[in-house]
């Protein structure tokens, strides 16, 4: 039943284009919403063993290998909610139907291979399906066409390549130990010595490859420019979850079924976190461009998922994934509010805005909710999972790291209260006096990210025993 | 292992010579030979199947689509030709001395990692690697394909309607 995940999105694309008429592409994006709503409703209600069943006609004919655990079903609802609000915001942006169309199918054919990430229980098929999110990606980032587009597109081609070099190789050394690509035969084969060469070489460079794909600094040149020039639909796809599931989702699966590495690899990953949670937040503070220092933002946030899987412990393996799914929320949110402040105000520029309050109420608003949880403010989630991550860093002694998290977490609050000033707050920047509340469908998205940021961290205790903990089981140790 | 060894150099020679040449044709000329040595050196290492792929689709398949593109592109003019070639000469003049270093180096680097490794079960039969061990795989490349399509449509398709 696994294999619907990826064959159901499939299946709609070539139904689609069978009926290539005019009033299916005029509501095909409704087909996305309903699909997305039911993969977060199946996800979350169904429970895994029974998604996990091979009865029926189907498992008959396919005997596609997938599995799912806490973290995959985790991954999927995560996946669910950000493609949703893409493809809400997509609906409502892209004024042609054809280009409409397109994208949808577009992004269907990346929620297949987003969800194929996260539950294939084999190394190879793993790189398979992060090539057709990072092709799809190549594509709806030059959606524009223009020189910015294009170039960063490029920009992105050629280092995901290299990223691919480098987990293909990482892959084939694994082989060498294992002799077969299966999760399972690797992490046998890797369980008696962790910490021999062979294995940290294939780790790191496959960490290489996931950092590159995940813009962690020193990888993270792609990401600015593409997450700021491509069409706020995708930047949501982009910074929402696509960096999550082809970067950081792998690199948790491979730190797992290999033991890590050892300590040396685990302080790589804590140094690097550390590293860009630092860099991406100042390069925050300098930004005139709001998708642009969103884009930082995310680098920065990376960041804090990378230093807390670093960690090793199973305290710091929930925390970064509980991280994983309140940053995709909030971050998904804050692209949808910038998308509906330039297609009101037909700018991005922060210089050129201001006292938006008044005129957006309900995108200020709602922006207000997100920009407190990504810089930790409580009740809200994300102060929960910033706290989970330096408690954890706490635990583990590592002070210094610590320290590092809380300091930056204080620059978050202060370039997203800069943002927040500099847009809607203020007096009402000339030529803006006719701005008015973007169309219902427009803030709809961004209403429900907000309430979900709200009672995630309303109900904290709830999620936390429901979702998160049961990932710590997943822990090879 | 003299002659893999000689396989590999010529490996490695063809690989420059894609790199430096200056001319379209003679780049992808040489890449097929690259990928032709690659498929000898895979049927030395009795992977049959990987040799087969390789030869069909980087050989031949990938040659003949570049071939076919490179007969609508005008030709340069000689001059250009030799500015072309001298500017990439001393721009990759110092690649094939970091190939020998990286070359020396990896192979200090791996002896004193002998491990015991598992021996790798053959599978002859390539309709079973393909539809039965292989068919997440098989999907996901499907999917590329789609991807391959509608990324045609979205770059190129639309655009030409203006």
């Amino acid at each position: 039943m696994l294999a619907l995940f990826v064959l159901i999105p499939l299946f709609v694309v070539l139904i689609l284009n069978l009926l290539r008429f005019d009033f299916i592409k005029k509501i095909a994006c409704w087909f996305g919403v309903v699909l997305t709503l039911a993969q977060i409703g199946f996800a979350l209600f169904v429970p895994i063993d029974l998604l996990s069943s091979r009865s029926g006609f189907f498992a008959k004919y396919f005997a596609f290998n997938f599995t799912m655990d806490s973290l995959s079903k985790l991954m999927i609802v995560t996946i669910g909610i950000v493609v949703f609000t893409a493809i809400m915001i997509g609906q409502f942006t892209y004024s042609d139907d054809t280009k409409r169309f397109n994208f949808l199918n577009l992004i269907l054919l990346v929620l297949a291979g987003m969800n194929g990430i996260v539950m294939v229980s084999d190394i190879f098929s793993l790189y398979v399906f992060i090539e057709i999110v990072a092709v799809a990606s190549f594509v709806l980032i030059s959606t524009y066409k223009d020189k910015l587009a294009l170039e960063s597109s490029f920009k992105y081609i050629v280092l995901s390549i290299t990223a691919t070099v480098f987990i293909l190789l990482s892959i084939s050394i694994f082989v060498l130990i294992s002799g077969s690509t299966s999760f399972t035969a690797i992490a046998n084969a890797t369980k008696n010595s962790p910490s021999s060469s062979l294995i940290v070489i294939a780790v790191c460079l496959f960490i290489c490859g996931a950092f590159t794909k995940g813009g962690l600094v020193p990888f993270h040149g792609w990401l600015p420019d593409a997450h700021s020039s491509a069409p706020s639909s995708i930047s949501i796809l982009l910074s929402g979850v696509v960096i999550k599931v082809t970067g950081i989702y792998p690199l948790i699966r491979i730190m797992n079924i290999t033991g890590g590495g050892g300590n040396p690899v685990k302080n790589i990953l804590m140094f690097v976190g550390a590293l860009s949670i630092v860099v991406g937040a100042l390069a925050s503070l300098g930004q005139k461009d709001i998708k642009r220092m969103l884009a930082f933002s995310s680098v920065s946030q990376m960041g804090y998922i990378v230093l807390s899987i670093g960690i090793g412990t199973p305290l710091g393996l929930a925390a970064a994934v509980f991280h994983i799914l309140n940053h995709a929320i909030f971050k998904s949110q804050l692209f949808a509010n910038a998308a509906a402040v330039e297609k009101q105000t037909g700018t991005r520029d922060m210089d050129k805005l201001g006292g938006l309050a008044s005129k957006m109420p309900v995108t200020g608003g709602t922006s207000i909710v997100a920009m407190l949880s990504i810089s930790g403010i409580p009740p809200l989630s994300g102060f929960w999972s910033k706290l989970l991550i330096i408690i954890a860093l706490w635990q583990s002694a590592h002070y210094a790291y610590a320290f590092i998290a809380v300091v930056a977490s204080v620059i978050t609050l202060a370039y997203f209260l800069s943002f927040q000033r500099r847009v809607f707050f203020g007096k009402l920047a000339e030529g803006l006096e006719n701005v008015k509340e973007a169309k219902f469908g427009l803030v709809l998205p961004a209403l429900i990210l907000a309430l979900l940021t709200i009672l995630i961290g309303v109900f904290f205790p709830l999620v936390l025993n429901k979702l998160i903990l049961p990932i710590q089981s997943i822990l090879k140790l | 292992m003299n002659l893999i060894l000689a396989m590999l150099i010529i490996l490695i020679i063809a690989a420059l010579m894609v790199v430096f040449s200056s001319r379209l044709l003679l780049a992808a000329i040489s890449l097929a030979a690259t990928s032709i040595m690659l498929t000898l050196l895979m049927f030395k290492l009795n992977s049959p199947i990987a040799a087969v792929f390789e030869l069909s689709i980087c050989a031949g398949l990938i040659t003949v689509i570049f071939i076919t593109t490179i007969s609508f592109v005008k030709p340069v003019a000689q001059e250009d030709l030799i500015e072309t070639r001298n500017k990439r000469i001393k721009k990759y003049a110092a690649l094939p001395i970091i190939l020998i270093i990286v070359g020396v180096v990896i192979s200090y680097v791996i002896k004193p990692l002998v491990l015991a490794l598992p021996a790798i079960v053959q599978e002859k039969n390539v309709a079973n690697v393909l539809w039965n061990l292989r068919q997440v795989d098989l999907l996901g490349q499907a999917i590329i394909l789609l991807v391959g399509v509608f990324g045609i449509v979205v770059l190129f398709k639309e655009g030409q309607k203006k």
